[in-house]
């Protein structure tokens, strides 16, 4: 029965780590890729270290990968959100068939400070508004 | 079908197949944040092969190794996401 139950989590896991390098290889852009990686390994990641938690049983090895799957957890989003901001303040090649792009003109190219909606639309930013924010 | 055969049969070729995947997309993509995703991609695939070798060979000391990747795979993601940033202003 306990074998059972790894083979499904170990088996579920793994395909989603085949279901996200596929999508790795296919899309077709560097957002929809990061987009992916980080949702899906996180998923398959965690099913993988979760059987091997069955597996033993014992209190040590339950807290590591525990543990590690926390980190895994808050920290993928974190480095996917900083390498996909840093690939659109590079100004990295976009999908021609993209047709909403609403970071387009949001940020400002010197002091990379975001702006938020009132920037593209008839309002103007205030003239403080560089100076309140945290990142000059 | 016992457990490790069913993971030598089954498990490992998946995580197989998904490495090869991601490597070619490594060596192909056609920007530098292509390449440090599927380097992060790759790093966290490692986690898995290990935790699946740790169930194979019965060591559970092995998962401290996938705890370290996965620092390891944070740090890295992060730097190079901040020298991307640095390197544009460098070039301005």
């Amino acid at each position: 029965m306990n074998e059972l139950i790894i083979m499904v989590l170990s088996t579920i896991g793994s395909l989603f780590v085949l279901s996200t390098s596929v999508a790795m290889f296919r899309k077709r852009d560097v957002y929809l890729r990061i987009n992916v990686t980080t949702k899906t390994a996180t998923l398959g990641l965690g099913l993988l270290l979760a059987s091997a938690a069955i597996f033993f049983q014992e209190y040590s090895v339950t807290t590591r990968v525990l543990a590690t799957i926390i980190f895994i957890i808050l920290t993928a989003p974190i480095g996917g959100h900083m390498l996909a901001r840093a690939a659109y303040l590079n100004k990295t090649k976009k999908w021609e068939g993209m047709k909403i792009d609403d970071l387009a003109g949001q940020y400002d190219p010197k002091s990379k400070v975001l702006y938020s909606e009132k920037k593209n639309t008839s309002f103007e930013p205030p003239v403080d508004y560089d100076k309140n924010s945290p990142q000059t | 079908m016992t457990l490790v055969e069913y993971y030598q049969y089954v498990v490992i070729p998946i995580l197989g197949i998904s490495v090869i995947l991601v490597f070619i997309r490594f060596l192909k993509g056609p920007s530098l944040a292509d390449r440090v995703i599927s380097l992060d991609m790759l790093i966290l695939m490692a986690i898995g092969i290990v935790v699946i070798y740790s169930i194979i060979y019965d060591q559970s000391t092995f998962l401290d190794i996938a705890m370290l990747f996965a620092l390891i795979a944070f740090l890295g993601t992060v730097a190079f996401a901040y020298y991307l940033e640095e390197r544009r202003k460098r070039n301005e």
